[in-house]
Parts: C-alpha cells; structure tokens; sequence
C-alpha cells in the first residue's frame, strides 16, 4: 500500500485505474447475466415481449426426462474428465516421490499439450481413431477381434464413455504435471519421519503425500469438473449429442432450444441452472477440502 | 542395477508411455493428412510417401486463409484491450488505497469460473440490436470481459511479488502513481504478462461457442469455426482433408507453444500455486 493521507480527489482518482476494466464486466459479463436470469422466468421466443411464467421453466426442465439424463451425463463425464485423471496424476505422483528424472521439461511439454489445443481439433482427431475404419478398428482387426470393433461414436450405448475418454486423455497430462511438481515441494523430512515409523509404500502415500497435495487437488478437481459440465465443443464435433440423446449435454440443449428451437425462456433457464450447478460443486469442492486442512 | 537407477528407468517408462499417449492421435491425424489422396489409409500403418495434396485441398475448400485472419485480428483485440485494462486494475487492487476492495474482488472471482453459456443468449440479441453481430466486435467485446477476471487476478498476485521498498523510495522521491507503475512495477513483470498474453492468445484462438453463434457470414468465421463447417461438409467428406484442415488450425498455437513453451509451463505451475 502506499501510504499517505491523500487528498480526497486524490484518493477517488484510484477507482480510475479499475474503471476500464469493470466497465467491460458489467457490460458483457455482469448485465447479461442478469439478463439471462431474468429471461429465465420468462416465455420468449426471441422477438416480441417477453411472458413472465415465474418458476415455469424450471419445473418443465427438471420434469423433462430428457434434461435430466443430460445432466446425469454430466456427471457420468465427471468421472471421465476428473475422476481418472486425478487417480492417474496421484498414482504416477506417489511412484515418483523422490525420483529425480532429467528432461523433464520435455516430458511437460508433450504432456501439455492436449490443454493448448482447441477442442475441435482434438475432437476431429478423435472421430478419425474411433471411425468405423479408423485406427482403433484397424488395431482390433490386427488382433483379431473383429467382432468388437464398430462405429464407436454412433453407438448408443459406447459413445459416451468413448467422448469421455477424450476428456480423460485431454486432462491426464495436465493433472500428472501439476502432482509431480507438487510431491516435489513436500518437505523429504516428512517421508523420512513416515521411514522411521515405519511406514510402507501404502501408509507413505496416504499420511504424506495425499495430505500434501491438497491445493494442487482442489485447482485440479475446480479445474476439470468446470470443463466436464460445460464440455460443449467436443460433443459438437464428435457426436453432436447422438445418437439419439445419448450423448446430450445441457450446454448442448441450452444452444438447440435458444438458436434452433426459439424456446429463448426455457435456453435461459438452463444456462442457470448450469451456473448454479457449476458453482454449487465448485463450492463443495473448495468446503470441504479445506475444512479437513484445519483438523 | 541400483535401486535409484531402478527407479530412474520406471519414471522414464511412464514419462514415455505417458507422451506416447498424449502424442498418438497427433500423429495419427498427420499421418492421414500426408497420405495418398483416394488411397484408405487404415490408420494403423505407417504412410507410404508423403503427399501434400490434401492440405492445399484443405486450405482451398475450407476458407482458411480468411479463418486465420479473422481469429488473428480477434487475438489481437482481445488480448491487447485486456492486458491494457487488467494492469492498472491490477495495480489499484494491490498498490493504492481503494476502500472496498474485497467485495469488488469477490465480484471479479465468479467471473473465473462463469460459464459462456450463461451469457450467450442476452450478448446475442444485444449485438443484434447494435449492429454488432457478424462483425469483430461481437467476438472481441465479450471475450474481454470474460478475460479481465482472470487477468486481474493473474496480475495482481504478480504485483504482490513485488517488494514494497521498490515503489515507496520512488514515492520519496517525488513519482507519481503512473510513472511507478511504467517505469519501477512494469519492467519487473515482464514474465508475468508473457505468459498471460500466451494464455489468453491460446484461450481466444479457441474459443468456439460465442463464434458459432455470432457469425453468419462465411467471410468471417474463426479458424475453429471454419473448422468445424469444413469438418460437417459432406463434399470434402474424405478424413485425410478433414485431418489436412484440423492441422492447418492448431499450427499458429503450436508455433507459438512451441517457442515459448518452457517460460509458459512454469509460469503455469508457479501461477496456481499463487
């Protein structure tokens, strides 16, 4: 802070440096925010007045068999995109306790990678491997199964799994990097204390290196459930959310019902509805991770 | 063999596998972008000879020339207006006196992890209503304001790293609160801000969903835009120019990954530790 008595004009001059800045959130963040609430309790289909109908659409969306399991694939993409990622990235972390390995820049540079990339191109890459000619099928052909081999994103009941293994391979790297950077910073004295008491590989991993990863778990976990649950580029491109609706998001129906289906009010709903859920996990993640770090 | 050499081997082992996974796809799609056009690549072989031909069909068919300007002229937009107006907020919220400064932060901090698609609808109609839709604006504007939280953030936490004493024996000498900023606090960020403009750079040249709803016109659309049109269009239906297409799109941001990848990495891994 610097610190002297300024002048009054002096002092409401500092709101200056931040004007620029808030003025661009309030217009194209904060005001239409509101708006989509607001449009949220109403029925519009994009021209005329808006109808105000109160909770109407929310009652509709949640009744709506179809949004619901939307959601439920929401959740089942949670284990895809953050679940097994972070399992990975602890695993690999805990082997690597106190493995010294050089080049590693190397090794982060191509673990990175998938994070730098837009969506539609790790998406158009990986409707080529899952293609009914495509690599994956190819591969199975050579080891004679045949049998298994189909058109995976066409797939009632594998093409979910299948988009979300994309999101498993998108994130590994990314959640393996930022572990093994953070085992290293976890004082050695602690490993050597759990020796002493005699602790095995196990006992190790869980009182030490868990613990010790806590922050890096937390910005993990906000991390990948935020792109899990908003997700809509890659099933644009892969599967459009087929077949059928089993691949259907709800940032998927938020964009069909606003800019196809007129259905302005329910889309607006929806993107609530998201928000809401976005931030209810984000909150429970940051609760109760932390809450243990004080015990 | 000793136990830490054990060791080293087994780190290795999974560093490769780890990076033969994340690179496979990569090479899968270049391999089938440099093949024999009108030959079925099976994808699990390696490629004969290489032909170019299906990226000049690619560059050709799907618009792209015009999909990389627009999406450089967006980056630029959004990154250039955000970083000028994130540094002296960012210098507010840290260095001067400014009462309320945890609940504006708060107001900031949702923005981080507010979704687009809480927003689309409402900047749709409104660029509608200005004249703005299918123009740069509609793309660079809200992209902005989705920016400015997590560069304030980015930047005031680069600020804080700042000791104390540089700024007050400025203060004493008579500078004023800009001239600090310039010349004392700014030369010392310079990393900070590189890996900002690369975060935002990679961030903006991705973003798809505002494109798709913005732009109609055919002239404008966004590298990753074009993308996807090229990629739905029945008439280059064939994978390898569809695969030709997609590396046309990711070669600006792997350019620059590539040069700068070192300095960004770190500045990543340092950054969430913040």
């Amino acid at each position: 802070m610097i610190n002297h008595r300024p002048h009054k004009i002096e002092y409401y001059s500092n709101y200056l440096y931040i004007l620029p800045a808030f003025l661009f959130y309030i217009i194209f963040v904060l005001y239409p925010l509101s708006d989509t609430i607001i449009t949220s309790f109403t029925e519009w289909s994009g021209i005329g007045e808006k109808k105000w109908v109160g909770l109407e659409n929310y009652k509709k969306n949640l009744a709506d068999k179809k949004i619901t399991s939307s959601i439920k694939h929401s959740f089942i993409l949670i284990i895809f995109y953050s679940f097994f990622p972070i399992i990975i990235g602890l695993g690999i972390a805990g082997i690597m306790v106190r493995v010294k390995v050089r080049g590693i820049a190397i090794y982060r540079a191509i673990l990175f990678l998938p994070q730098i990339l837009s969506m539609i191109v790790v998406g158009i890459a990986w409707r080529w491997i899952y293609a009914p000619k495509g690599p994956l099928n190819s591969g199975l052909d050579f080891f004679g199964l045949d049998d298994i081999s189909r058109a995976w994103l066409g797939s009632f009941d594998y093409a979910l799994p299948f988009v979300g293994l994309i999101g498993t391979w998108v994130m590994f790297g990314f959640t393996m990097i930022l572990f093994i950077a953070g085992v290293q910073k976890i004082p050695s004295e602690l490993y050597d204390a759990a020796k002493v008491d005699g602790a095995g590989a196990f006992a190790e991993f869980f009182n030490v290196t868990l613990p010790g990863l806590k922050g890096e778990i937390i910005v993990a976990l906000v991390f990948t459930v935020t792109l899990a649950l908003r997700n809509f580029d890659l099933i644009y491109i892969t599967t459009g959310g087929g077949p059928g609706t089993s691949t259907m998001i709800p940032s998927m129906f938020i964009y069909k019902k606003a800019f196809q289906m007129n259905q302005v009010g329910s889309a607006s709903s929806l993107g609530v509805m998201l928000t809401l859920l976005i931030f209810t996990l984000i909150s429970l993640i940051i609760i109760t991770l932390r809450e243990k770090n004080e015990t | 063999m000793k136990p830490s050499d054990r060791e080293k081997i087994i780190a290795h082992s999974i560093f490769l596998l780890g990076c033969l996974i994340v690179l496979y796809p990569f090479f899968s799609i270049l391999f089938l972008a440099l093949s024999e056009p009108g030959t079925r690549v099976s994808g699990f072989t390696l490629p004969t000879g290489i032909y170019f031909d299906n990226f000049i069909k690619a560059w050709t068919g799907g618009g792209f020339s015009t999909g990389l300007f627009s999406s450089f002229i967006v980056v630029v937009g959004v990154v250039g207006i955000t970083i000028f107006c994130s540094i002296p907020a960012a210098y507010a919220f840290e260095k001067l006196n400014l009462l309320g400064v945890s609940p504006l932060f708060a107001i900031l901090l949702v923005g981080l992890v507010l979704p687009y698609e809480s927003l689309i609808i409402p900047l749709y109609y409104s660029m509608r209503k200005f004249g703005l839709d299918s123009s740069y604006w509609a793309l660079i504007l809200p992209q902005i304001g989705l920016s400015i939280p997590f560069s304030i953030f980015w930047l005031r936490s680069s600020f804080k790293s700042i000791p104390v004493a540089l700024s007050e024996a400025a203060m004493l000498e008579g500078a004023g609160k800009i001239v600090i900023l310039v010349k004392i606090l700014l030369p010392q960020m310079k990393p900070a801000i590189l890996t900002l403009t690369v975060l935002l750079f990679m961030w903006t040249w991705n973003e798809f969903l505002l494109a798709l709803i913005m732009i109609q016109d055919a002239d404008m659309r966004t590298a990753p835009l074009a993308l996807s049109y090229f990629a739905g269009n029945k008439r280059y239906g064939d994978p390898a120019i569809t695969a030709a297409a997609a590396i046309w799109v990711a070669l600006p941001v792997l350019i620059v990954y590539i040069f700068l990848q070192r300095r960004f990495i770190s500045g990543m891994v340092t950054g969430v530790e913040k």
